[in-house]
């Protein structure tokens, strides 16, 4: 038996612009029912169903787990991507229905944390909305320091600034306003877990500065999601099935091995959680792995790919599928 | 050297320095050893900002002049493991991120200082250790929960309700303790010898 | 037509016993004449009508009396009822979890109102009519997962789950197989396994952490497990262990049938939306030697799997000293013909 995700039909209530470049989505369940609890930091995957493709995408609930009655996700438009939030931006309108997951979680709050140091970048932000509302319910003591490049990109900000106050620090890029990173590690009570949403770089800086500071690695929570990459067409054998696949310049391998009509696990479709995990029978050519799953010998290894992010060029492919 | 027996068995490494803004010591006997081949490796100036606190107890009053010569920013010499604890409790209290904390000598310092850690929000894996000296065993009878100190023998006899333990190397992190289990409840006539094997 | 709950002790004078009715619906674990120890997690979806998986969260005739058990232990040591701090929030998704399940699976014993936070919980058969808030603890008599597990058949651990691992970081444990809550609180998966001998060999801990920490909201799963108890005694604690360890040197083949129980473990795991930690029920189902001889089948089958035990797992799980009794007493009903395939009675 495998893990997997359960689906929910919703119907979108609300599309709400944000700012020039984020919508908030609310969905509530089209038989009338509370949508499952579910704990900060959580995801669900969106089904976009385009014409002949589907896609699906991982998006951080940003409502509060305290209340059901709806969801919330919040996504930015990204002109270069594989196009699934064009369709959230120009396709998705009050009154449609839609599917998503039951939520997952893979980057839940560590709930010994003496004090939960958040760090977040554009929109980032989002997964932090669920959790300081959590935090907030129960007393929990929380500071977020919050960094994006203009005050009318700084999504949120003043929701959060409203709700608590001096507990939200903002740096806008373009006041020339920094994140003190080194003097606010260096200042936190013994038992502090810090958690960090946002760009690949941001993530990365912030972890080798913790790193070097002396906090152990226990401490340290972020949660990346690769988005797939479009890249050049390739053909894939799966052996179990007996298919022969081909995976489209817009289409992930894990959504073509979907549209041959087998179902893999998944849980993030983002690289992280390990479900999709294939086992590669042989090949000819070269992977370009995009997961933060596998190992770097792994990744040279040649045995397994992360077909929800990764792509391969070459001759031939034999997937155990 | 403590042989790996089962998962819950601690298993203790080579203390090594830690990226990190303080660093707090706490060894006892024979730890005080492990901290001087660290120093050995370690980069200059690291002891500027180190806490050391040592027990020397029988074995380890040779090492107390090497220890200080380290030059760490505090130094702290104490009769016993639980003399110490209540300083060690209240230095933690007052810590910030970027403390790394390292620990030498026998199983029951260890035990005790990371349970004072743990308490403090430290999660264990991050805790340096390295086991030097004495074997003995800190044994909480699973029955009365009585902890019986410095346990050499198998069986033994539980100091505080005076059943006789089968001593376990089922090992408990929260209590700083090994497992102790009435040996003869079966057959309360069966009497096996003691050996003396934890030394 | 709701469940006839039986008066009965699990201690002193031991009048526990198993209606028919209950003794068909046994779970009992074996599915084939030999068992090798193996961790065979599948999915945990409600069952046919009359048997444990009925309902997700089983409530049998038993029921008012082990609650009683329950107490009683408890009174006697309170260290086996424990949750770490940062466990509160996991308690009360426990909480949630059994009043849903007990009010939807069985209306005529449990009812549950919901306004908002304000809660309204009614257990007829222990007679608890309860007002609270939920999320509040100064609303309830006892802690969250306390209080709702006072009035829960099995055995409950709740593990956080964190680094890759679980921790067993809350629970209460008063129908033990010879573990301690109070030494194991606070352990992740490996270490708290760590006394299980041949397990970590076979390589099939690893591939049980992931599968369980993969476990998602509303898709729980379960797995059996077994062991025997001489006299239906509920609490086989290690705390204990001084009290009725002598039980085991009594056995006779004249009290085989009615002193020797095989004791099946249901053990269910579920994701808990709110903490993201996991729960892990385990409820005991106790049938004595003459209950289960009562399926010709079961009789034979046990015979067989008790006989082919290997040695290390007899030890462990504490057969040793009464082992051959019990199998030359079930030889009588082994006249060696096949055994269909399967679990139940033919
Ligand atoms: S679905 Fe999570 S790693 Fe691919």
């Amino acid at each position: 038996m495998s893990a997997g995700t359960r689906k929910i039909d919703v119907i979108v209530t609300d599309v709400v612009p944000v700012n020039e470049l984020v919508k908030r989505f609310h969905f509530q369940r089209t038989d009338g029912q509370l949508l499952p609890t579910f704990s900060g930091g959580a995801h669900v995957v969106v089904e976009m169903r385009d014409d002949d493709r589907t896609r699906l995408n991982p998006y951080s609930l940003m409502s509060s787990p305290l209340d059901t009655r709806d969801y919330t996700i919040s996504v930015r438009r990204d002109d270069t991507g594989r196009g699934g939030s064009l369709f959230m931006h120009q396709r998705v309108n009050p009154g449609m229905r839609m599917v998503i997951s039951s939520p997952v979680n893979l980057f839940s709050l560590d709930l010994r944390a003496r004090k939960h140091l958040m760090i977040a970048g554009g929109i980032g932000i989002t997964p932090f909305m669920a959790q300081t509302s959590q935090l907030a319910g129960d007393a929990g003591n929380f500071e977020l320091h919050y960094t994006c490049r203009t005050e009318t990109l700084a999504t949120y900000a003043d929701v959060l600034k409203g709700r608590y106050g001096r507990r939200i620090h903002l740096y806008r890029d373009d006041q020339g306003e920094r994140l003190p990173l080194e003097q606010l590690l260096a200042s936190q009570p013994l038992g502090t877990h810090l958690y960090i949403c946002g760009p690949a770089g941001m993530i990365e800086w912030v972890r080798r500065t913790a790193a070097e500071a002396g906090w152990p690695d226990d401490t340290v929570h972020f949660e990346h999601f690769a988005a797939p990459q479009p890249g050049k067409p390739f053909d894939v054998t799966l052996a179990i099935s007996g298919k022969q696949i081909r995976v489209s310049e817009q289409q992930s391998l894990l959504e073509a091995i979907e549209a041959a009509g087998i179902d893999p696990p998944y849980l993030c479709r983002g690289g992280v959680c390990g479900q999709c995990e294939t086992k590669v029978i042989s090949y000819d050519g070269n992977f370009l792995h995009n997961d933060h799953w596998l190992s770097e010998e792994e990744h040279q290894s040649g045995r397994k790919i992360m077909p929800c992010v990764s792509r391969f060029e070459g001759k031939s492919l034999v997937l155990e599928r | 050297m403590t042989a790996k027996t089962i998962l819950s068995r601690p298993v203790y490494g080579t203390l090594s320095p830690q990226p990190g803004r303080n660093h707090l010591f706490v060894a006892d006997a024979e730890g005080a050893a492990a901290i001087l081949d660290m120093a050995k490796a370690t980069p200059e100036g690291f002891f500027a900002d180190a806490h050391i606190m040592f027990v020397p107890d029988d074995t380890g009053t040779n090492y107390v002049e090497a220890v200080k010569s380290l030059q760490p920013a505090r130094f702290y010499q104490g009769p016993t493991i639980a003399a110490a604890l209540p300083r060690l409790r209240q230095t933690l209290a007052t810590a910030h991120m970027g403390l790394r904390i390292y620990l030498a000598g026998s199983e029951g310092l260890i035990g005790q200082a990371m349970q004072a850690a743990m308490e403090a929000g430290f999660d264990p894996s991050s805790i340096q250790t390295e086991h030097r000296g004495s074997l003995a065993r800190r044994v909480q009878c699973v029955h009365c929960k009585g902890i019986t100190e410095n346990v050499t023998t198998q069986p033994v006899t539980c100091s505080h309700c005076g059943l006789l333990l089968l001593v376990r190397d089922h090992y408990s992190r929260r209590l700083a303790a090994f497992q102790g289990v009435c040996i003869n409840a079966e057959d309360p006539t069966e009497s096996p010898q003691a050996e003396e094997i934890f030394r | 037509m709701g469940i006839n709950f039986r008066k009965e002790t699990f201690r002193d004078d031991f009048s526990f016993r198993n209606s028919p009715e209950q003794i068909r619906r046994f779970p009992f674990p074996f599915h084939e004449d030999s068992y090798m120890y193996a961790v065979n997690i599948e999915p945990h979806t409600p069952g046919p009508k009359n048997t444990v998986f009925e309902h997700l969260i089983d409530v049998d005739e038993h029921y008012i009396s082990e609650m009683e058990d329950r107490a009683l232990v408890l009174a006697e040591d309170p260290l086996r009822c424990q949750s770490l701090p940062h466990m509160t929030l996991a308690g009360w998704d426990l909480l949630e979890l059994l009043m849903t399940q007990k009010a939807e699976s069985y209306p005529e014993h449990f009812s549950l109102t919901r306004d908002g936070d304000n809660w309204h919980w009614i257990n007829r058969p222990l007679g608890i009519d309860d007002r609270f808030t939920f999320g509040d603890v100064s609303t309830l008599p006892y802690g969250p997962m306390a209080y709702i597990t006072r009035q829960s058949q099995g055995d409950f651990c709740v593990l956080d789950q964190r680094d890759g691992n679980l921790w067993m970081d809350a629970g209460i444990v008063t129908t033990q197989a010879d573990w301690s809550l109070d030494f194991d609180i606070g352990m992740n998966f490996f270490e708290w396994h760590a006394p299980v001998p041949l397990a970590h060999d076979m390589g099939i801990f690893n591939r049980a952490l992931k599968f369980l920490t993969n476990i998602q909201q509303g898709q729980p799963a379960r797995r059996f497990n077994w062991t025997m108890t001489i006299n239906p005694r509920l609490d086989t604690s290690p705390e204990n262990y001084h009290k009725w360890g002598v039980d085991r040197t009594t056995v006779t083949p004249e009290n085989v049938g009615q002193k020797v129980h095989l004791r099946v473990e249901l053990q269910t795991f579920w994701r808990l939306p709110r903490s993201n930690a996991l729960v892990f029920p385990i409820r005991c189902y106790l049938i004595k030697m003459d209950e289960l001889v009562t399926s010709p089948k079961w009789a034979r089958r046990f015979h067989r799997v008790l006989r082919d035990l290997p040695n290390e797992l007899a030890e462990y799980k504490g057969l040793t000293r009464y082992r051959q009794t019990v199998v030359e007493w079930l030889s009588q009903y082994d006249d060696g013909a096949p055994t269909s395939s399967g679990f139940g009675p033919d």
